[in-house]
C-alpha cells in the first residue's frame, strides 16, 4: 500500500505542488522561529552568575571645577563615606560604564600563546564587586589591595573563557597578553549573563580600578539590604546630591535595567511569534482547504476504493497517510534549506540549536498536517460508496 | 447466490420523500447471468448498488452466498465486497494517475498479497481481456472500449464469484459494446461467474439468461 501511495503521489506531483509549497514555507517560518526560541530558552536556563536584586546603579559625572586626580579622589572619598554610613547599604563598588545589563560595550582582545580571543567583555571594578554582584568564584581569588604592587596587571576571567584558553589546565598564575599588556590571571568566576536572561554569557574579564580611575569610571554599583525602601532611596539620593554638588547623578535599579534589557530581546521575538502564529493559522486554514478540495475532487476514487474493498477507516487512513507522505517530501526540501543555516552560520547560533529546531519544526508540521487532514478524510470516508461513485 | 427480500429504498429530504425501490424480491442463482432493464430513474442502479452492498436499503434483507449482510459492520462489508464482488461501471471509474496495471491491482491492495503476486494476477487479468500490451499505459491514453476492458480486468482480478455491471456498454459504440459483452459472457460461461448487469440495451439483455424489468422502483417482469 505504501508503494502504491508513493506512486500515486508522484504521478500527482503537479496537482500537489501548492500543498508542497505551503508546507515548505510553513516549515521555514517555524524553523526560524523555533531556532531563536530554543536559543533563548537554552540561554534562559543557564545560571545568571550574579544577583541583580537589591542592586542600585548610581551614574555620576565629575564636577567640572575638579580637574586634578587627587582632588577627585578626595571628592569621591566623601561619597564613599556617605555610602559606608548609610545603614542599608551593604556594599558598593565603583565601576566602569560596562556593568550587567548596561548597553555599554567595553571589549578587548585576550591572547595566550597562539590563541587569541577577540571581543572579550571588560569590566573595570573594585575589590568589593563580588559582594555587590554576588558573583561566584570558582578558582583563585578576587583582587586585594596588594595587587596594585604586582608586576603584571591582575585579572579575573570567566569559566568558559578559561576552558577555551587553557582547557583542563589550571589558569591561575598564567600570564596573558604581550609586552606592556601582560596580565596575570588571579581568579576564575562563573559565566555571567550580562546582556540579559535570554542572551549568551560571552567571554568576560575583570580588571581592578586604580584609585585615580574614579575620574572616568562613571558608575557606582550599590548593594542594599532587602528592606531598603523608597524612603531610604530618597534619603540616600539627597545625601549623595548634597555630597556631590556640581555632579549630575542618577540613581536607578538594576532590576529595572534588566527588565528593559530583556524587553529588547523579547519584544521583537513576541512580534515575530505573533506574525508567525498568524501565518501558521492561515497556513493551517489553507492546508485544510487544499486537503478538503483535493479530497472532494477524489470522491469518485474514494467511492471506487470503498467498492473494491476499502473500509471507511482504510480510506481515512489512506488520505491522512498520503498527506503525511506529501509532508515528508516537503520537509525534505525544507530541511535541505534549513541545513544551510548552520553551514553558512546565518544567525551565528550553535549547530545543535538548528538541529533541535529542525526536529521540533518537523514534528509541528506533521501534527499540523495530521490535524488538518483528519477531518476532511473522515468526512470523505463516511460517504456511502454508492453516493461517492455517483458524485464523480 | 443473491437473495433480495422485500427491499425498499426511500430517499428523504426535508420536504420530499422518494421511493426508489419498492418491495423487490429477487433471487439470483449461482452461475446465472441476469440483466436488469427499465427506463431511466426506475431504480436499476440503486438496486444494483444495494445488491453490491454499496448502499443500504431502507428496509428488507440481502443475503449473499447464504450470508445475511444486514448486520455486517463497515469493515465486514468492505471485506465481503473485496472477496465476493466485482464491479464494472458505465464511466469505468479508473484512476487516471495510475497506470493500467496499477489500476487492475487495486482490489488486491486490500488483501494480504505480496507485490509480485499482485503484479502476476493483474497481468493475468489483463491478458484475459486482451490488454496485456497496454499495461504501462495511463487510462487517458486508451479508448473507451479499452478502458472498460481495464475495468473488467480490475473486477475479475480478485476472482470474485459475482460481478455487478452497471451499464458496462452504455458509453461505447455497438462494436465495442459487443466486445465487452463477449468478455462478460465468456466470464459467465467459462469461469461460472454470476453476473448481474444493468442495461438499456435490449439486444445485450437478450444475450443473458434472464431479464428483470423495473418500472418506478417495482419489478414488472
Amino acid at each position: 500500500m505504501f508503494k502504491h501511495l508513493i506512486k500515486l503521489i508522484w504521478n500527482r506531483r503537479k496537482k500537489n505542488s501548492l500543498f508542497l509549497a505551503e508546507i515548505v514555507v510553513s516549515f521555514m517560518v517555524i524553523f526560524i522561529l523555533s531556532s531563536f526560541l530554543i536559543f533563548y530558552y537554552q540561554n534562559y536556563r543557564k545560571s545568571l552568575g550574579f544577583n541583580y536584586e537589591n542592586v542600585w546603579v548610581l551614574r555620576y559625572s565629575n564636577p567640572p571645577e575638579l580637574k586634578e586626580i587627587d582632588s577627585l579622589v578626595r571628592y569621591y572619598d566623601q561619597v564613599r563615606n556617605v555610602l559606608k554610613s548609610a545603614p542599608q547599604v551593604k556594599s558598593y563598588s565603583f565601576s566602569g560604564g560596562n556593568f550587567p545589563y548596561s548597553n555599554s560595550i567595553s571589549n578587548s582582545n585576550l591572547d595566550y600563546k597562539d590563541k587569541s580571543f577577540t571581543g572579550v567583555n571588560v569590566y573595570s571594578i573594585e575589590g568589593d564587586y563580588p559582594k555587590v554582584m554576588e558573583t561566584e568564584l570558582v578558582a583563585g581569588r578576587w583582587f586585594t589591595a596588594e595587587d596594585s604592587l604586582n608586576k603584571h596587571k591582575p585579572i579575573l576571567i570567566t569559566k568558559t573563557l578559561s576552558q577555551e584558553m587553557f582547557g583542563a589546565d589550571n589558569p591561575i598564575g598564567k600570564i596573558t597578553g604581550k609586552a606592556e599588556k601582560e596580565a596575570e590571571i588571579i581568579g576564575v568566576i562563573n559565566d555571567i549573563k550580562s546582556d540579559g536572561d535570554y542572551l549568551p554569557s560571552g567571554n568576560s574579564m575583570f580588571s581592578q580600578l586604580k584609585p585615580g580611575d574614579v575620574k572616568w569610571a562613571g558608575r557606582i554599583l550599590i548593594r542594599v539590604s532587602p528592606d531598603a525602601d523608597a524612603a531610604f532611596e530618597s534619603n540616600l539620593y539627597k545625601l549623595l546630591s548634597n555630597t556631590m554638588k556640581g555632579s549630575s547623578i542618577e540613581l536607578s535599579h538594576l532590576y529595572d535595567i534588566r527588565a528593559s534589557r530583556n524587553r529588547q530581546t523579547t519584544t521583537p521575538m513576541l512580534i515575530f511569534a505573533i506574525i508567525a502564529s498568524f501565518l501558521v493559522f492561515n497556513v493551517s486554514l489553507g492546508l485544510f482547504g487544499v486537503l478538503w478540495y483535493n479530497i472532494n475532487q477524489r470522491k469518485g476514487e474514494i467511492g471506487l476504493r470503498r467498492a473494491i474493498g476499502a473500509s471507511a477507516f482504510a480510506v481515512n487512513r489512506q488520505l491522512v497517510t498520503e498527506a503525511l507522505i506529501l509532508t515528508t517530501f516537503s520537509l525534505l526540501i525544507g530541511v535541505f534549506f534549513a541545513i544551510q543555516f548552520p553551514l553558512l552560520k546565518v544567525f551565528d547560533l550553535k549547530s545543535s540549536v538548528y538541529f533541535i529546531a529542525i526536529f521540533i519544526s518537523c514534528i509541528f508540521i506533521y501534527l499540523l498536517v495530521f490535524i488538518c487532514a483528519l477531518y476532511p478524510g473522515k468526512q470523505a470516508a463516511a460517504i456511502m460508496p454508492a453516493m461517492a461513485l455517483h458524485e464523480e | 447466490m443473491i437473495e433480495l427480500k422485500n427491499i425498499e429504498k426511500v430517499y428523504r429530504t426535508d420536504t420530499v420523500e422518494t421511493l426508489a425501490i419498492n418491495g423487490i424480491n429477487l433471487h439470483v442463482a449461482k452461475g446465472e447471468f441476469l440483466s436488469i432493464m427499465g427506463p431511466s430513474g426506475c431504480g436499476k442502479s440503486t438496486l444494483l448498488n444495494i445488491m453490491g452492498l454499496l448502499d443500504q436499503p431502507s428496509s428488507g434483507t440481502i443475503v449473499v452466498d447464504t450470508q445475511n449482510t444486514n448486520a455486517f459492520s463497515d469493515k465486514q462489508l468492505a471485506g465481503f465486497r473485496n472477496k465476493k464482488l466485482g464491479f464494472i461501471f458505465q464511466s469505468y471509474h479508473l484512476i487516471n494517475d495510475l497506470q493500467v496495471l496499477d489500476n487492475v491491482e487495486l482490489p488486491l491492495l486490500y488483501r494480504n498479497i505480496s507485490s509480485s503476486e499482485r503484479r502476476e494476477l493483474a497481468a493475468a487479468a489483463l491478458e484475459k481481456v486482451g490488454l496485456s500490451n497496454r499495461m504501462s499505459h495511463f487510462p487517458t491514453q486508451l479508448s473507451g472500449g479499452q478502458r472498460q476492458r481495464v475495468a473488467i480486468a480490475r473486477a475479475i482480478v480478485g476472482r470474485p464469484e459475482i460481478i455487478l455491471a452497471d451499464e458496462p456498454t452504455g458509453n461505447l459504440d455497438s462494436a465495442m459494446g459487443n466486445e465487452i459483452m463477449d468478455i462478460l459472457l465468456r466470464l459467465n460461461e467459462v469461469d461460472g461467474t454470476t453476473i448481474v448487469m444493468v442495461t438499456h440495451d435490449e439486444h445485450m439483455a437478450k444475450k443473458t439468461h434472464r431479464l428483470v424489468r423495473l418500472f418506478d422502483g417495482s419489478q414488472v417482469q
